[in-house]
């Protein structure tokens, strides 16, 4: 094994150096804030012969993706990043790339989406693209987001997978943030993850075949529920590749990792970088003798059910923290947890809270009070709004 | 294989009788060969040939949607490089008019300003087909298709045909070519310049519609003659996108009245005696500026 390079680097560069250790071959891509260091980095690393790839500097995200399916399609390694209203154009794109069983792998600088046009961080961009068929990582941390990126490609190109996916990291929290990254040796990432080679063909005159074939209603279900095995299937081999990079490499992944859960009443589940703040408030919290934990979720697709039940069985309130609504519904993670539970007669009561929209700091107290909140609805039964919108500016609202 | 023999596009497919597009599609493969990935749009194309769980093409190829087969070719020429596999592969992008002039411009536009080796074949037939006859940037001045009607306030199609190929000759690309299925060594000649054009060509192919055109399934042949023959739609090349100095490769000797070309077609039923004649001042107009 060689030696791990400590780096200070902010997000997107751990991600663009993610990404090249992974030694994809074509990269198209489009600038749009927050993720553009992604390809400016990917575009230097070119330039200076670090990387032996092509980038596509193409003219939109549509383009951007339609390049990607293109290129993966021909039986290259393909990555490219994108953000917010970039990840919302491809949304059309994204569906054909997973429909057609093509491993690739963006980074997201998770940004809210216009109107109003904002620049800073929430999940709104990928939670709306979660049912196009993409697995979809978050990162707590820049360090999170380097590793995800090297998984996302060995879990996506495994063939009991093979479909793309998309790590996530939080617009400027992340994507700007200076933080210590220890960065894998390429001969190490080379044993973890070898060439791409589709095992199903790719586009070659010597064996032609026809690629995005018209599905008529005798054939098309059939497409899509073979997908959705795949991306079921895709949970032991996340688990697998989780477990072999912990060994290489020693940093521990899980689809959902506890906190204090053990013999936790309460338990906060958080995605992305808010993770850390809710770290802290429940170790304030147990200080002062609370009973409760926290869950980070690193996979939202697929939604690891089971594993939250598991860490879950025992508790008695759950405070879903989701930075994305559904407008008329719930939070994405709340939505989903929620069906997970439904034909369960024991289950904990759940709290959907929203915050951190559109870059709205959360701080310590927010989840203090996202706890108590919780504990009150379990203590009284009193349960309060079916969405409780936390961190409010209610001069605002008026 | 001899080229005439070269069968790369399949009969059986599902196109309506008389199509343009199939004929188009077979002779343009005959040329390129077997050492071709093509891409598609999402439209007629699609349909009539890539039914699962079966396909029209011999050749590798791949739709995506709609307006974006000039970005999907852009990713496999490039992929194709990268893995040292470029070399005697041409690189195909079809589109239909739809797909080309209208929803698929930006990426076709992108393509052409980056340089690819891509040749990209728009198959004309002058409306939104597959979908029902609507107009598209495509559609000539007083055609009536479902959503430009000819009605007692409207000619049907009021505004003239977007000129694609001169656009896309703006771009500065080597080699930018107009063809028909009426004169098919013409396309051939013009297909084997694309393909062997290192960098984006450009080929517009116009290619008759019975079904939208509302034509004999058995005129579609001789109505896209009479388009070149009336100069209604002029075949020509141009390298290094110099339009001024254009090579206009079909110049009929007496160019027949285009009331000849129009007549035939339902979609032209409507227009009147002096409709005609603003159709043929306009058509003169510009085939003065061809030269012919």
């Amino acid at each position: 094994m060689g030696e791990q390079k400590a780096m200070t680097i902010k997000g997107n560069m751990a991600t663009a150096m993610g990404a090249k250790l992974c030694r994809p071959n074509v990269i198209p891509a489009y600038p749009i804030t927050p993720s553009t260091l992604f390809p400016e980095k990917m575009s230097e690393f070119v330039a200076d012969g670090e990387l032996d790839a092509s980038m596509i500097n193409v003219e939109s995200e549509h383009s951007a993706m339609s390049a990607c399916i293109g290129a993966a399609a021909t039986g290259a390694r393909v990555c490219t990043a994108s953000a917010s209203q970039g990840v919302a154009l491809m949304h059309e794109m994204l569906f054909i790339a997973s429909g057609m069983r093509l491993p690739m792998v963006m980074a997201v600088g998770n940004r809210a989406l216009s109107a109003p046009i904002n620049i800073w961080c929430d999940h709104q961009d990928t939670v709306a693209s979660r049912d196009s068929g993409w697995l979809q990582f978050y990162a707590e941390n820049n360090q999170e987001g380097l590793d995800l990126m090297i998984n996302a490609f060995r879990i996506g190109e495994d063939k009991r997978v093979l479909l793309p996916v998309m790590v996530g990291i939080d617009a400027f929290v992340l994507t700007h943030t200076i933080e210590g990254v220890d960065v894998p040796a390429q001969e190490d990432v080379d044993d973890f993850l070898p060439p791409y080679e589709p095992p199903h063909g790719k586009l070659d005159p010597k064996e032609p075949a026809t690629f995005g074939s018209f599905g008529t209603p005798e054939y098309y279900q059939e497409f899509k529920q073979a997908q959705v095995e795949a991306i079921e299937g895709s949970r032991d081999v996340i688990d697998e590749v989780f477990e072999e990079y912990e060994e290489m490499f020693g940093r521990e992944y899980n689809k959902a990792t506890p906190y204090y859960c053990d013999d936790a009443e309460i338990v906060l589940i958080t995605m992305g970088s808010m993770t850390g703040t809710a770290r802290e408030a429940v170790k304030k919290l147990r200080k002062e003798g609370k009973k409760v934990g926290l869950i980070k979720l690193t996979v939202f697709r697929p939604f690891p059910s089971p594993e939250l039940k598991e860490i879950l069985s025992g508790v008695k309130g759950v405070a879903v923290v989701d930075r994305n609504i559904s407008p008329g519904a719930y939070g994405a993670m709340y939505s989903d947890l929620a069906a997970a539970y439904t034909n369960d007669e024991e289950k904990p009561i759940l709290k959907n809270f929203i915050t951190g929209l559109g870059g709205r700091e959360i701080f310590v107290k927010n989840f203090e009070e996202m706890y108590e909140m919780t504990k009150k609805a379990v203590d009284t039964g009193n349960l309060g709004k079916p969405v409780e919108w936390i961190n409010v500016n209610e001069d605002v609202l008026r | 294989m001899a080229e005439e023999e070269l069968e790369l596009f399949a009969s059986g497919h599902r196109a309506c009788a008389g199509c343009g597009e199939g004929t188009a599609v077979r002779q343009i493969l005959k040329v390129a060969g077997p050492d071709t990935i093509a891409t598609i749009c999402t439209g007629c194309l699609e349909v009539i040939s890539t039914g699962y769980p079966e396909t029209a093409w011999e050749i590798p190829i791949i739709h995506a949607a709609f307006e974006n087969s000039a970005s999907v070719a852009s990713g496999v020429e490039v992929a194709l490089k990268e893995l040292g596999k470029k070399e005697g592969v041409n690189v195909i992008a079809f589109g239909g008019d739809g797909g080309t002039f209208d929803i698929g411009f930006q990426a076709l536009s992108g393509m052409l300003e980056r340089g690819h080796n891509i040749t990209y074949v728009c198959l004309d037939n002058e409306a939104y087909m597959n979908t029902g006859i609507q107009r598209c940037s495509s559609t000539p001045y007083g055609a009536s298709t479902t959503t430009s009607p000819a009605g007692k306030l409207s000619i049907g199609e009021h505004r003239p045909k977007k000129p694609i190929a001169a656009i896309c000759a703006a771009h500065g690309i080597p080699y930018t070519a107009t063809a028909s299925i009426s004169h098919i060594p013409d396309l051939k000649k013009k297909v084997k310049k694309a393909i062997e054009t290192d960098g984006p060509a450009f080929l517009h192919v116009f290619s008759p519609c019975p079904t939208g055109w509302r034509h004999g399934s058995d005129d579609t042949i001789s109505i896209a003659r009479l388009a070149v023959e009336t100069g209604v739609f002029v075949l020509w090349e141009a390298e290094d996108g110099d339009i001024c100095n254009l090579n206009v490769t079909v110049k009929p000797k007496k160019r027949k009245p285009v009331e000849e070309y129009l007549r035939p077609q339902r979609r032209f039923r409507h227009l009147s005696e002096k409709d005609i004649e603003k159709i043929q001042k306009e058509v003169d107009e510009k085939c003065e500026k061809y030269g012919f």
